[in-house]
């Protein structure tokens, strides 16, 4: 990611947002990951600085959160893309050739799963099992389905998705 | 805003009012707004609305958006009331037909219906769609049949009274010995008796014990709890009063997967409703007895199935399991005594107080009881949702109920219990689905995934697959899982890739050995049987692999090579166009061919081949 991008990023958090998530749960008995939860609705990561006030107001060291932020395949330390493809590694889209539609995603993005292509209009991921098995082989991007896919079918998907792409149409 | 119902005769008057205020014979459209929404049920609804309105019969016809019916395969699907007309792959398009013919009418629209796939005699009626008549609804009864986001829905089907059966007429320890005698076993797995395990957190001492709901459903090729919780939220909700009663819980928890944000949704607002005419919260129908319902969701983490594991992720930890005892019947949530069970074993367990131990322990076998909801999925033609009573064999599942193997293809295995489970042959199809007749067989129940494999599914890859899944999601806290699974996830890439020895088929064998009984928890204690219950039945594919460097199936992308059958290429182009590396080659109406250097095995042009002539040898 080039630096520019990460400094629109970082002009982004808002820690007021941050202590208000906190005062909701306030009162919640093991409130950690709910507020992580939250932070992360709020930015789409999770920023260093928002990890910090977190710890200072639950009492509970950075190391800890960073050991639960790791832990959980939900929690990201880094930006995400406009766009989430969520591609499904469950065994129905196994045996039905899931996988060619995962490479086909990453060869036309040029990501491997895990990655944010350069302009963060797309994140490509892999989820162990979105429980739609008779969509397999499904990925999904954002909250849309796409079923019964071929390789190039993804790829196809990913069309609307891209126009007036990248960063600069997510803050406007 | 509904009136908080203070005594069991409010909630009886309040189920009399729901049900004087229903005309059974009213026109409704029932139309699954779940799994569905992914085939365009939202924009099938929506022309339902307007053809509606455009006949001018708003007032006189429902739309009932419900959860799951179950045929996903058949998606969009809605029924049309009172008739129980059934119509399947709907398009937007098909709409007004339907509204012309069914609703105005009270006929079939023939042409629309689901035909009998051996037969080709067009099927009018739900209860006679084969897919539907074999099954028997208990834990989905309401699924399909309500919308769940409305609590009279369900009140109206003798939703709540069982709690009220249970805080009117019985003991703490009569509600146990019913549910004991049931012969109910828990459904997310283990099959341990329900009614047991709450006498042990009720023989627990201390004032503050808990009550929770496993819904981190995290088998892949698994969504029976999706569904219930999507599609009668209100069931698990009763089930989980019912055990906090017997065991004398005061708080509970529904600990759901995130992934699953229509569930959550329903969930949420089930918890909010029932809350707000008091069948949660403080002295719940006037009697002596509180509990209130939280809810936390999950964060990605298949571990967190596992009961101490989710507990602390609850209590906002790292989700590792921690060694057994104490059980968390003696010390869990926070130290304090806590009852676990899954969605579906919560959502059995208004029926048994309502109708009785003894109707349950009269379906299923000897020693499986009930019924158990089974996610068909993968290499079947009826994927979806069904729900048999236990004993029912495999080979009716698959056959009957689900409509055999797409393409004339050969059945080759089924997989149940997800990475914990393993693979039943073909020559297995006999077998009883019960508890003891999968494990026998080398599998287990699970929680209900039974995922369908053909004879292109490679069974080494498949077992590679399981390892993998496993390796990945190991908390890594014991070595036993952490390393083993690696070793073994190694050991099978590299038969995959044609570079296994046959010694390592014994190696493995030991490992697997050694990973079950070291392990602390399920997942490593489970996670070789995909790899021993494919080398027990299909050893010849481990061979030759190894031997002959082949994967019969065709799937091991080192083992194989595409080819162009000149015979039957039409040179279309189609295969040239979509070939990413640009590996084939040739003239439009000619023959092409593909360059086996350039060549990354990608399977598109397989894929997009109108005249079957790419090849795998």
């Amino acid at each position: 990611m080039n630096l520019s991008s990460e400094e629109a990023m970082a002009e982004r958090i808002d820690l007021s947002k941050v202590e208000e998530v906190l005062k909701r749960h306030e009162l919640d008995e093991g409130p950690l990951i709910p507020v992580l939860q939250e932070v992360q609705a709020l930015f789409r990561y999770l920023p260093e600085e928002a990890l910090a006030l977190v710890g200072r107001r639950l009492n509970i060291p950075l190391s800890r959160i960073y050991g639960v932020v790791t832990f959980y395949a939900q929690f990201y330390l880094t930006p995400r893309g406009k766009h989430v493809i969520k591609s499904c590694q469950g065994t129905a889209c196994h045996v039905r050739g899931g996988q060619g539609s995962l490479d086909a995603l990453s060869r036309e993005l040029k990501v491997k799963p895990g990655e944010t292509t350069g302009d963060l209009n797309f994140t490509l991921e892999t989820v162990a099992c979105l429980g739609t098995c008779f969509l397999a082989p499904v990925v999904m991007v954002d909250d849309d389905y796409y079923g019964k896919l071929t390789p190039k079918r993804a790829v196809d998907a990913l069309k609307k998705y891209r126009s007036g792409q990248g960063l600069k149409e997510a803050q406007e | 805003m509904m009136k908080r119902l203070s005594s069991i005769e409010e909630l009886q008057h309040f189920q009399q009012a729901i049900l004087d205020s229903k005309d059974p014979r009213r026109l409704r459209v029932r139309i699954c707004m779940t799994g569905c929404r992914a085939f365009g049920a939202v924009d099938v609804r929506d022309a339902f609305k307007a053809s509606i309105a455009e006949n001018g019969l708003t007032d006189k016809v429902d739309i009932l958006e419900t959860g799951c019916h179950g045929f996903c395969a058949r998606a969009p699907v809605a029924a049309i009331d009172p008739y129980g007309f059934f119509y399947q792959q709907i398009s937007p398009k098909n709409v007004p037909l339907i509204v012309k013919e069914s609703i105005l009418e009270g006929k079939p629209v023939e042409k629309l219906l689901y035909r009998d796939p051996k037969s080709e005699e067009p099927i009018a009626l739900e209860k006679e769609v084969p897919f539907y008549r074999d099954q028997m609804k208990i834990v989905l009864r309401n699924c399909g049949q309500i919308d769940p986001t409305n609590m009279e829905d369900y009140v109206a089907r003798d939703g709540y009274r069982a709690i009220a059966k249970v805080l009117s007429s019985m003991t703490p320890d009569e509600v146990i010995e019913e549910v004991i005698r049931s012969g109910l076993r828990g459904r997310g797995g283990a099959g341990f008796s329900t009614g047991t395990k709450w006498r042990f957190a009720r023989n627990s001492a201390g004032d503050m014990k808990y009550v929770i709901c496993n819904a981190d459903e995290g088998d892949p090729g698994a969504f029976m709890d999706r569904a219930v919780l999507e599609g009668d939220p209100h069931t698990v909700i009763e089930g989980m009063l019912i055990a906090a009663y017997a065991i004398g819980a005061k708080e509970g928890y529904i600990y759901v997967r995130a992934e699953y944000p229509i569930a959550v949704t329903h969930v949420k607002k089930a918890v909010a409703d029932a809350r707000a005419v008091g069948l949660l919260g403080e002295r719940i129908l006037g009697c002596d007895f509180s509990f209130d319902i939280r809810i936390k969701e999950g964060a990605g983490a298949f571990v967190c199935g596992e009961e101490t594991a989710l507990i602390a992720s609850i209590e906002g930890r790292r989700g590792m399991p921690r060694t057994r005892p104490p059980f968390p019947a003696v010390s869990g949530l926070w130290g304090k005594p806590t009852n676990i069970n899954n969605v579906e074993t919560f959502a059995n367990i208004a029926p048994i107080i309502h109708r009785g131990a003894d109707w349950y322990a009269g379906l299923g076998t000897e020693k499986s009881k009930g019924t158990k909801i089974f996610a068909l999925a993968g290499k079947i033609n009826n994927t979806g949702l069904v729900e048999v009573p236990m004993g029912i064999t495999l080979e009716r599942i698959i056959f009957d109920i689900g409509g055999g193997i797409p393409g004339g293809k050969k059945f080759k295995a089924a997989q149940t219990g997800g990475p914990s489970g393993g693979c039943i042959p073909a020559s297995l199809a006999n077998l009883p689905i019960d508890y003891d007749s999968l494990t026998a067989a080398g599998a287990i129940m699970g929680s209900g995934g039974l995922v369908i494999m053909d004879e292109n599914t490679c069974m080494v890859d498949l077992a590679k697959y399981f390892l993998n899944f496993t390796r990945e999601e190991s908390c890594g806290k014991c070595v036993p899982c952490r390393i083993g699974t690696k070793r073994m996830l190694e050991t099978l890439t590299r038969i995959t890739e044609g570079k296994g020895e046959m010694e390592d088929l014994e190696t493995m064998k030991e490992l697997a050995s050694m990973i079950k009984d070291a392990s602390l928890c399920g997942l490593g204690q489970t996670a070789p049987n995909p790899v021993l219950t494919t080398l027990n039945y299909f050893y010849d594919e481990y061979r030759a692999h190894i031997e002959e460097k082949r994967c019969p199936a065709g799937v091991c992308k080192a083992l194989i090579h595409y080819l162009i059958d000149p015979e039957k290429c039409k040179g279309c182009g189609v295969c040239r166009k979509a070939c990413p590396q640009g590996a084939v080659s040739g003239k439009t109406k000619e023959a092409h061919a593909i360059d086996s250097a350039l060549c990354i095995k990608c399977g598109i042009c397989y894929n997009e081949c109108k005249f079957d002539a790419i090849q795998v040898s």
